[in-house]
């Protein structure tokens, strides 16, 4: 992949906001933050801004596209998109009315980024048996890709009514690129390929190389299916501050109780005591100075060879002012440099 | 020893074991539910690895370790593995398996579901308690410094030993861990779940006697 072409962008999970004394938005003044946040990401000269879907309290990324519609109608380049859809739970038919409409608003900048979903409680609230995980997301899938591929659709399933000569509207006038997220499974991303769909790869804890044969398998699969060479984008957690000392000050105590509660409720241990500087210095979090970040960064896009990286700014109640901080160098010091050390 | 390993799950710990298994030198095949697509992925990540059907995973394999999630387990015919020594590496996840409410056991006791249904096998509990990764990374020389445990629990010695001389071959320390029934210990809220231990410390963390 030409060098180029490395494309950064953000990820919202949309979890209520603080304020800079600790007290927390309303969830309404928490969707507000997030079209700054969108708008504040163009300024600063980032590609992408992407939000979640997550159905649970502290959380307010339920209507992504909603949002999208708010920036895209303050902003003129940046593309909005989602991370990730979980398209196991939708109507692919309201998918693409969403998101067409957001295309047609921003003039062919909205793109989707679809899952399978890495929580589960979007199950019982639209009434889906979590049994069905796989075959959902692959029936769905299926039918999202013939709705933006091909206008007029005839498709049978299970998971919704048929459609006999469906032309949905607004019709996509610039298309509408669509990504496959995945949290390590071999078999969704041999899926990705078989659908020809990019890939984007949710590397949120040890070290990224790990990740390469997934990267060696996709463009593999690829080639064996017959579809061209695509990108391959990652998505990881991290804060970017003025020193490393103040990003890891800000961010530590946070992750530590982010994955314990995590780990409480799946069952296995906390972190160690000396996990989160692991993480930071050889795992998945790009937390520091803008130049640590970078550097950081320019070696795992040469190593796993992608075109896309996008950054999960907001975690387990990080202050307002901290957040724009982390945006701001982000944008406007680290994906610069990185594009330099790239060039070399 | 020279025996086939048979790995039933083309997931994130499937192919982790299949590629220690390989490396480890033994025969390899891995079957899943889409067989095509297990073979671009093993072709990849697991060079060595054949990939077959169930039938035919079952019919080379001295032991099959089971590696797909939990909810899948009620799709595998029972019949397949009737006799077989059969390494229980299923573990609870959430996020995959939804609310544990609807298997009507506690979170860390996938066995009694997997004998249960393979009510013909030789259930062992193994392979379940260290992360993905670690079964990639982790396996050592007997003897290193810092080489890790991995516990075996099981009713049935013969199966046990033979599952023991399969993981030290890995590359980990095989640890004893009881009955079948004491297996649950092995599971997401238990003392050994998603621990990297050294065969010692694993040893200390389910209050075993020290070897």
């Amino acid at each position: 992949m030409a060098q180029h072409q490395v494309e950064f962008g953000l990820d919202s999970f949309g979890e209520v906001a603080v304020d800079a004394s600790g007290q927390a938005l309303s969830p309404a003044q928490t969707v507000r933050l997030l079209v700054e946040e969108g708008v504040l990401a163009e300024k600063v000269g980032l590609d992408f801004y992407n939000i979640g879907e997550h159905y649970k309290p502290d959380f307010v990324d339920t209507a992504g596209h909603v949002i999208l519609g708010a920036i895209a109608g303050r902003t003129k380049r940046i593309r909005l998109g989602t991370s990730v859809l979980v398209l196991s739970t939708r109507d692919p038919v309201r998918v693409f009315h969403d998101f067409s409409t957001l295309n047609a608003i921003s003039h062919g900048r909205a793109e989707l980024v679809v899952g399978r979903a890495s929580q589960t409680e979007s199950f019982p609230l639209f009434g889906f048996d979590l049994a069905d995980y796989d075959s959902l997301f692959a029936e769905k899938l299926e039918l999202l890709m013939k709705l933006i591929r091909e206008g007029v659709v005839t498709w049978e399933g299970k998971s919704r009514a048929n459609l006999t000569n469906a032309s949905l509207m607004p019709a996509l006038e610039t298309p509408l690129t669509t990504w496959v997220g995945i949290g390590g499974n071999p078999q969704s991303v041999v899926r990705a390929a078989s659908q020809g769909l990019p890939l984007m790869i949710a590397i949120i804890g040890g070290a990224h190389r790990r990740f390469l044969p997934l990267v060696d398998l996709y463009e593999k699969a690829l080639g064996q299916l017959g579809h061209p060479r695509l990108p391959v984008g990652v998505h990881s957690l991290g804060l970017v501050a003025r020193t490393d000392g103040e990003a890891m000050d800000r961010y530590g105590p946070r992750w530590v109780a982010a994955f314990s509660a995590h780990a409480a409720a799946r069952g296995y241990p906390p972190p160690q005591p000396r996990q989160f500087e692991a993480e930071v210095v050889d795992g998945s979090l790009f937390v520091g100075s803008p130049e640590t970040v970078a550097q950081k960064l320019a070696k795992t896009i040469r190593d796993l060879r992608i075109g896309r990286f996008d950054l999960k700014y907001d975690l387990m109640h990080m202050p307002v002012e901290h957040r724009a901080e982390s945006i701001r160098l982000f944008g406007s010091e680290v994906a610069p440099r990185v594009r330099e050390l790239l060039s070399k | 020893m020279n025996l086939t390993v048979g790995i039933v799950g083309a997931g994130k710990l499937g192919i982790a074991l299949a590629r220690s298994s390989v490396s480890a030198g033994f025969e390899t095949m891995v079957t899943s539910r889409e067989v095509e697509n297990t073979r671009i992925i093993v072709d990849v990540m697991a060079p060595g690895a054949k990939v077959g059907t169930l039938a035919e995973v079952a019919a080379v394999s001295a032991l099959i370790v089971l590696a797909v999630p939990l909810h899948r387990l009620k799709e595998l015919p029972p019949t397949a593995f009737d006799g077989k020594v059969v390494v229980d590496a299923i573990y609870y996840w959430e996020p995959v398996d939804g609310d544990i409410a609807r298997f009507e056991v506690t979170m860390a006791d996938t066995s009694t579901l997997v004998q249960a249904h393979l009510n013909g096998a030789r259930v062992v509990k193994s392979l379940n308690q260290l992360g993905y990764h670690d079964v990639e990374e982790g396996p050592r020389p007997p003897g290193t410094t810092g080489r890790l445990g991995v516990a075996v629990a099981g009713d049935d010695a013969d199966a046990v030993a033979l599952v023991g001389q399969v993981v030290d071959r890995l590359g980990f320390d095989p640890v004893a861990a009881g009955t079948l029934a004491d297996g649950v210990r092995l599971g997401p809220g238990g003392p050994a779940f998603g621990a990297a231990l050294t065969a010692v410390q694993l040893r200390q963390a389910l209050g075993l006697r020290p070897d």
